[in-house]
């Protein structure tokens, strides 16, 4: 079936936020074409053509709470795990005028 | 004391602290000082919690809990979080992060007075049938340590295997308790989808992954599951019902007029003649405990593999975007010129491993416009029809049985080029992943001296009739030690 090519894997990987490099990116088209001819026998389900999706195994319907406020996690506990903080907040890479 | 308490079962080293026939910290020293003295060569854990146990264990001598496990040392796989202990899932991109809060099923193992040793190895974020996509290296199968220990929970499984601990945690999305089971000859079970809590299990693929117990007997596993089951206001699939049976059912062990069924689909060609050969007599003593057995047919269940192959990458896909270099773990390239974006991409690529990187790239593509469809929309489909399978088999009998993993555990490195050849490790495993219902591996015995397991799979939310199986079956094929050649 489809042949996926090193520029899709690129465009893959821009959208899925991967610096890939040349070689990862040869690898893997070569492997995605591998798994993807496999996955791509599903298509031969043909009495799948009419049958609703199933998106969870065992269905569940508007779960809601109590609108009550409760304890949150402590703000220095969670920060604490973070790369960087600052000043009680995560700190974030530069946003802005940014060099490409 | 003149017994090595390392090998009792759960059971057992529960009732001797509670008589006080030993303490729960002698209990804890000794597996602590076991898993000093061979971790080394089987790479069961990741993390050690030494000083987090013997507080447990002190607070159990103090009489703080109750109940069938207090005092009871527990491996933990290191996808549940932990408050203020390292949690990994096995990849660079958390090393070194503490959640600041424990997991639903780490908390009620907590208040269960169980003592939590440590956290277990497994393949990155639970994607791989051998544990040798762990970031930290692969761990080895007690009963031959040139072998995998299956995967991802293979440092769960290894661990109960090699006695480092009676009781493990793990989690199965497509197989990852099962799989390891059955070659480590450990009982594993995978509970019914929101049967467990998934609140502090770090998601891989949320429509599938499902916390449960790995012991070395059907009881210890049963009121292992007792113990973490139910409702949790927490997780929004949790099932708000009453926990099936499990204890009362193993307690039982009884398969009187039981109706068993042997799926065709899940036999024959891909799985070895050692293992065909165990299940077939497992079904007979299934007959001889007075089973009734009949052969059932799930003409879907030979798409299982494709549908769960498309699902769970794309599940995966959307599930990692949190490791953006922000909120936890890794961050690489932050020189104060890189933006946002690019720095979240280099972290990525670092922190992430081969595997993780193919099914984000699989997942990315099987949901981006133009592919939906044609695959992941026509996963889910194939999903109802395999749903539609277990309804109808469920339908003529009260069970269903397979052997739990095509093959034994093989030589660790002999797959790691073919990405299929492992995928199809869990071919018996995924249809019960994809409809939601219960399922466990018990041993069956031996093939080429390393262990088989024997699958049995139920109803959604009855999961008191695995145990029903496993029980009988165990009593009447009461399974090998490991080995443990190595160590002498």
């Amino acid at each position: 079936m489809t042949q996926i090519t090193r520029d899709e894997v690129a465009h893959l990987a821009r959208l899925a936020r991967l610096a890939l490099d040349d070689g990862e990116l040869d690898g893997l088209a070569l492997e995605l074409d591998v798994i993807l001819q496999a996955v791509a026998a599903i298509a031969e389900v043909t009495d799948a053509a009419d049958v609703p999706p199933t998106t969870h195994a065992v269905p569940v319907e508007n779960v809601t709470r109590p609108d009550v406020v409760t304890a949150s996690l402590p703000r220095e506990d969670v920060l604490a795990a973070a790369p960087e903080a600052q000043e009680g907040r995560f700190r974030v890479p530069r946003i802005l005028d940014v060099e490409s | 004391m003149t017994d090595d308490v390392t090998r009792w079962t759960a059971t057992r080293t529960a009732t001797a602290i509670a008589d006080r026939e030993v303490s729960a910290v002698e209990v804890t020293r000794a597996h602590l000082d076991r898993i000093a003295a061979i971790d080394d060569r089987v790479h069961a854990f990741l993390h050690v919690d030494t000083a987090g146990a013997l507080a447990q264990a002190a607070r159990v001598d103090a009489g703080e809990f109750t109940g069938p496990l207090a005092g009871v040392p527990l491996a933990l796989k290191d996808i549940l979080t932990t408050k203020g202990v390292p949690t990994t899932a096995g990849s660079r991109i958390l090393e070194g992060w503490r959640p600041p809060y424990d997991a639903t099923v780490t908390q009620r193992l907590r208040a269960a007075g169980v003592v939590v040793l440590g956290k277990t190895n497994m393949d990155e974020f639970a994607m791989g049938s051998s544990t040798e996509h762990s970031a930290y290296g692969p761990t080895h199968n007690p009963w031959d340590l040139t072998r995998i220990p299956g995967g991802s929970g293979g440092g769960s499984a290894a661990a109960v295997a090699a006695y480092e601990a009676p009781l493990a945690i793990g989690t199965d999305t497509g197989g990852s308790i099962r799989q390891p089971s059955a070659v480590t000859g450990t009982v594993g079970v995978k509970p019914t989808y929101g049967g467990v809590s998934r609140y502090g299990l770090i998601a891989f693929s949320s429509s599938l992954d499902q916390a449960g117990p790995v012991a070395r007997t059907v009881l210890d596993a049963a009121l292992l599951h007792e113990a973490i089951a139910g409702h949790d206001p927490r997780d929004s699939t949790s099932i708000d019902a009453p926990v099936p049976p499990v204890v009362a059912a193993a307690r039982a062990a009884d398969v009187t007029g039981l109706r068993i069924g042997v799926v065709r689909e899940l036999t024959g060609d891909g799985y070895e003649p050692g293992v065909r050969a165990r299940f077939t007599e497992a079904v007979e003593v299934l007959v001889g405990l007075g089973a009734v057995v009949s052969e059932v047919s799930c003409p879907h269940f030979g798409h299982a593999l494709a549908a769960y192959y498309l699902i769970a990458p794309s599940e995966a896909s959307s599930n990692l975007a949190r490791f953006d270099a922000v909120r936890y773990g890794l961050r690489v390239g932050d020189d104060g010129r890189r933006g946002l974006e690019e720095v979240m991409a280099l972290t990525r690529d670092k922190g992430f491993g081969p595997e993780v990187k193919r099914r984000i790239i699989l997942g990315t593509y099987a949901l981006s416009s133009g592919y939906y469809d044609a695959y992941y929309g026509q996963a889910q489909k194939v999903r109802t029809l395999i749903t539609r399978d277990f309804t109808a088999a469920f339908g003529q009998v009260d069970v269903l049985v397979s052997p739990a993993s095509p093959g034994v555990a093989f030589p660790l490195g002999d797959k790691l080029a073919d990405p299929l050849a492992m995928y199809r490790q869990d071919l018996a495993t995924i249809p019960a992943n994809l409809y939601g219902g219960p399922a466990m591996s018990v041993p069956a015995g031996l093939s080429e001296g390393l262990p088989v397991g024997l699958q049995v799979m139920a109803p959604v939310q009855r999961d008191d009739l695995l145990y029903r199986v496993g029980a009988a079956f165990e009593a009447a094929r009461p399974f090998a030690p490991t080995p443990l050649t190595w160590e002498v």
